[in-house]
């Protein structure tokens, strides 16, 4: 449960439009007035007053951004690796490949794991969502989508179904059969509409209820059964390229990233943008909550990834090497959050101590660029996809003396 | 009040091996204002207090606290230099320079407090730190040529001048935001021997291993939980909750207390949050009635004012019309029952039941040297040339069931 932003909300009639929907209180003029959060989305972006222009609304909006930062400084706040500094450091890590999953005949867009710890679902360019049992690297579903690059993927809660989409503007969610014969097309449920690609997908606690995020610059939250529009979220200023919901003590959140280079933190209840960070030179590719929901990492195009801690309401780390150009496609931490896995478009994948900003493992292996990077439910392993058309699924291999490091080398494929 | 007649006593004290010339007490700093002012004792502590606090008078012993203490606390006078009424803008540069300078002196030597502000003040003037650093160094030198009891009592003063201007600042906010950063650290070291990137999983990783007895023995709903699992659900009542054997394990306990309405009635709401838009409604009507309604079968005792909101907010039911009593009722779980769970005999039990599996010690099987498959072999021969005629199917099938082993 949330302890933070707990709005009173009402519910009736809109001051504006009338209609009965959850309203926010607003001031208008010093007038305490209560909006949905449409009218108020459409009165802030009302037009220009007298004497404005978008060039002086823009370098208002700039001073205000650089005060508020300011301010932000002299707080005097320590870093993270500073509070961090009697921490063990963490040794070199050597991680193996332990699965290859070969099938796709294009670029791997996305990936999800299963709640069971060992199915995944991944698409591709070519159009293709496949289901595999990543253990037994058998595939046990596929669905061709009506279109291409195929951007989004994810697994339902109960393991039942799954959601995908991208250049069709739609996420469709295809319940599975067991029935080889079954043409899971024909069962396809279109759920949300947007105006723009599909970026990225996402359940929230059950089957009933999706986030999405779009090129459209908004994120929605959908029904399923009836694909009817929740809650939507306005406040990005362009694509929206990734969502990551938080984890479920901690309240009825998610936070999203752009290309605007924001990070926005959100209330899904009433569709408002709590806190937003702007700390990025690039494009962020991938947001993700740390596990206890606290903080949350991005990766971007500028080459680092960020950690931002939410009660902080600031950035407290960086991690970034001057070796390291290209950016980062996706991120994501291991169970306890002392490892942030990072993807990137050098074929690499860096694994990262989060508390003492170091690099403590770089895995090589993939053969073009790695675009989605996820750590397994229980933690034991991650997977990452590329454009190499294949799926790698890596563990740690603990060097716990000679003869065992053989037995498990010789004893499997 | 400084004449050295009419003013206030003052006297030389002695502080370790150096002396402090005209220190004066608390209580004579009183006496003499009520003296002069004729007021009475309570007022003149006040403004003794404020000239403290303005910096004109500054405490010997208890630096950080500008008050006046009526007692032997001793205090002295403020050169005129460090007076506030000569209004000098307070820069941020010169603090910058006294604290490098203090650190100069002697190395660790700054509070937490003006740890911060250095780092800070580094970070934002480092295109003039040569130039601090310098100054700092050449105030330094000319403070080692004064006289030691000189250079003493200049210290003091120009401390207590910062006190007053750079006071510590014990914000709430401060110690807030640190204490986010704080919870990060501490929920690496809670869930270290969780991650099996960090500490091997028992009995193995079957990614490395290719043995699945990891999952089977934390199935969802399995019978004995590990030991592991069970440590998990100490941490936090969320992680008990997300746990659906742990959460089957609070709900026996539950029932023994008589007080399962309230899982009950969270499960509910949950369900009504995340569930189809459809369903919604009746949902949220099956609750009431269950729930919330005068003379309800499982009737959930919450305070008044949440009640009011909750049934007016189910004239026009939404998904989200149950949140206020739902954290209510989940804040009562967190804050007593899940206390008394973990102490109680279903939890000691479970946590007793609880399963430690061994490592996997994998060891490669010997097979048999082929000069003793072949010695075998002709043995064999020998006792089939030695019977008769017998079924070769029934001894080639026999041969090969012995090379298998």
């Amino acid at each position: 449960m949330c302890d933070q932003t707990f709005l009173a909300i009402t519910f009736g009639p809109c001051d504006n439009c009338s209609q009965n929907k959850p309203l926010m209180n607003i001031y208008l003029k010093n007038e305490p007035i209560n909006y949905c959060s449409l009218c108020v989305e459409l009165m802030a972006c009302q037009g220009l007053a007298k004497g404005e222009t978008t060039n002086t609304l823009k370098a208002e909006s700039e001073s205000l951004k650089a005060k508020l930062e300011e301010e932000r400084a002299k707080l005097h706040d320590v870093e993270l690796h500073q509070v961090a500094e009697k921490i063990d450091a963490l040794g070199q890590f050597v991680m193996k490949t332990r699965r290859t999953l070969k099938g796709h005949g294009n670029k791997v867009l996305c990936m999800d794991w299963c709640r069971d710890k060992r199915r995944i679902v991944s698409s591709s360019q070519d159009g293709k969502v496949i289901v595999w049992d990543a253990y037994t690297t058998n595939k046990e579903h596929a669905v061709t989508m009506p279109c291409t690059w195929v951007m989004a993927c994810a697994y339902a809660p109960s393991g039942c179904a799954v959601a995908c989409g991208g250049l069709d503007n739609k996420c469709s969610v295809y319940p599975l059969s067991l029935d080889k014969n079954e043409n899971l097309a024909a069962k396809k449920k279109s759920v949300a509409m947007h105006t723009n690609y599909l970026s990225s997908c996402s359940f929230t606690n059950s089957d009933m209820q999706i986030l999405t995020s779009s090129g459209d610059g908004t994120c929605a939250l959908w029904d399923v059964e009836s694909g009817q529009l929740l809650q939507s979220f306005h406040g990005h200023s362009a694509d929206v390229l990734s969502l990551d919901l938080a984890p479920s003590e901690t309240g009825n959140t998610f936070v999203s990233g752009g290309c605007d280079k924001k990070a926005n933190v959100w209330d899904m209840r009433s569709g408002q943008n709590v806190q937003s960070f702007e700390t990025h030179e690039s494009d962020i590719n991938n947001v993700k909550y740390y596990p206890s929901g606290d903080a949350f990492a991005t990766g971007s195009d500028d080459a680092t990834c960020r950690l931002y801690d939410l009660r902080a309401d600031r950035e407290v780390a960086i991690y970034s090497k001057d070796s390291i150009i290209f950016g980062a496609s996706s991120v994501d931490f291991s169970l306890s959050g002392r490892l942030l896995f990072a993807g990137y478009n050098d074929y690499t994948i860096n694994v990262w101590d989060v508390l003492k900003g170091t690099r403590v493992a770089i895995l090589f292996g993939h053969e073009n660029r790695v675009s989605t990077v996820r750590v397994s439910p229980d933690g034991t392993a991650f997977c990452s996809g590329s454009w190499d058309n294949t799926l790698r699924v890596s563990a740690y291999l603990r060097s716990s003396g000679e003869s065992e490091l053989r037995n498990i080398l010789y004893n499997t494929v | 009040m400084q004449d050295p007649k009419s003013g206030v006593k003052s006297q030389t004290q002695r502080l370790v091996i150096t002396t402090i010339p005209h220190a004066i007490t608390g209580e004579d700093i009183v006496a003499w204002i009520v003296n002069r002012f004729k007021i009475d004792a309570t007022e003149a502590r006040a403004m003794g207090t404020m000239m403290v606090a303005f910096g004109y008078i500054y405490p010997l012993q208890d630096h950080k606290r500008l008050i006046l203490k009526p007692d032997t606390s001793l205090y002295r006078f403020q050169t005129p230099y460090f007076w506030p009424a000569q209004q000098w803008p307070v820069e941020d540069t010169d603090y910058a320079i006294y604290l490098a300078k203090r650190n100069i002196r002697k190395k660790g030597m700054l509070e937490l407090y003006e740890q911060e502000q250095y780092n800070s003040l580094y970070k934002w003037m480092n295109h003039k730190w040569d130039f601090i650093v310098m100054q700092a160094k050449e105030q330094y030198r000319a403070g080692k040529e004064r006289k030691k009891p000189d250079r003493v009592v200049f210290d003091c003063q120009e401390r207590a001048y910062w006190v007053v201007h750079r006071p510590p600042v014990r914000n709430i906010w401060t110690e807030y935001r640190l204490y986010g950063q704080f919870k990060l650290v501490k929920y690496t070291i809670t869930y270290k021997e969780h991650d099996p990137f960090l500490h091997a999983c028992l009995p193995s990783n079957p990614w490395l291993t290719d043995d699945v007895t990891y999952w089977t023995l934390n199935m969802p709903n399995v019978e004995t939980p590990t030991k592991m699992r069970v440590e998990c659900w100490t941490f936090s009542f969320g992680e008990l909750l997300m746990d659906p054997r742990g959460r089957a394990d609070f709900r026996l306990f539950l029932k023994k207390e008589f007080s399962g309405e309230n899982l009950a009635f969270w499960e509910a709401c949950e369900d009504l949050k995340w569930g189809a838009a459809e369903t919604m409604k009746e949902k949220a009507q099956q609750i009431y009635k269950t729930f919330l309604a005068r003379g309800a079968p499982r009737w959930i005792n919450i305070d008044g004012k949440t009640m009011d909101i909750t049934v007016k907010g189910l004239a026009h039911p939404h998904r989200y019309v149950l949140d206020a009593a739902q954290t209510h009722i989940y804040m009562l779980m967190k804050k007593d029952s899940y206390g008394r769970y973990l102490k109680s005999p279903v939890f000691k039990e479970t946590q007793r039941k609880a399963i430690v599996p061994e490592p996997h010690r994998f060891t490669r099987r010997p097979s048999l040297s082929p000069i003793i498959l072949r010695q075998q072999e002709e043995e064999q021969k020998a006792k089939l040339a030695a019977s008769g005629p017998v079924d070769i199917t029934q001894v080639m099938s026999e041969l090969e069931r012995k090379q298998k082993t």
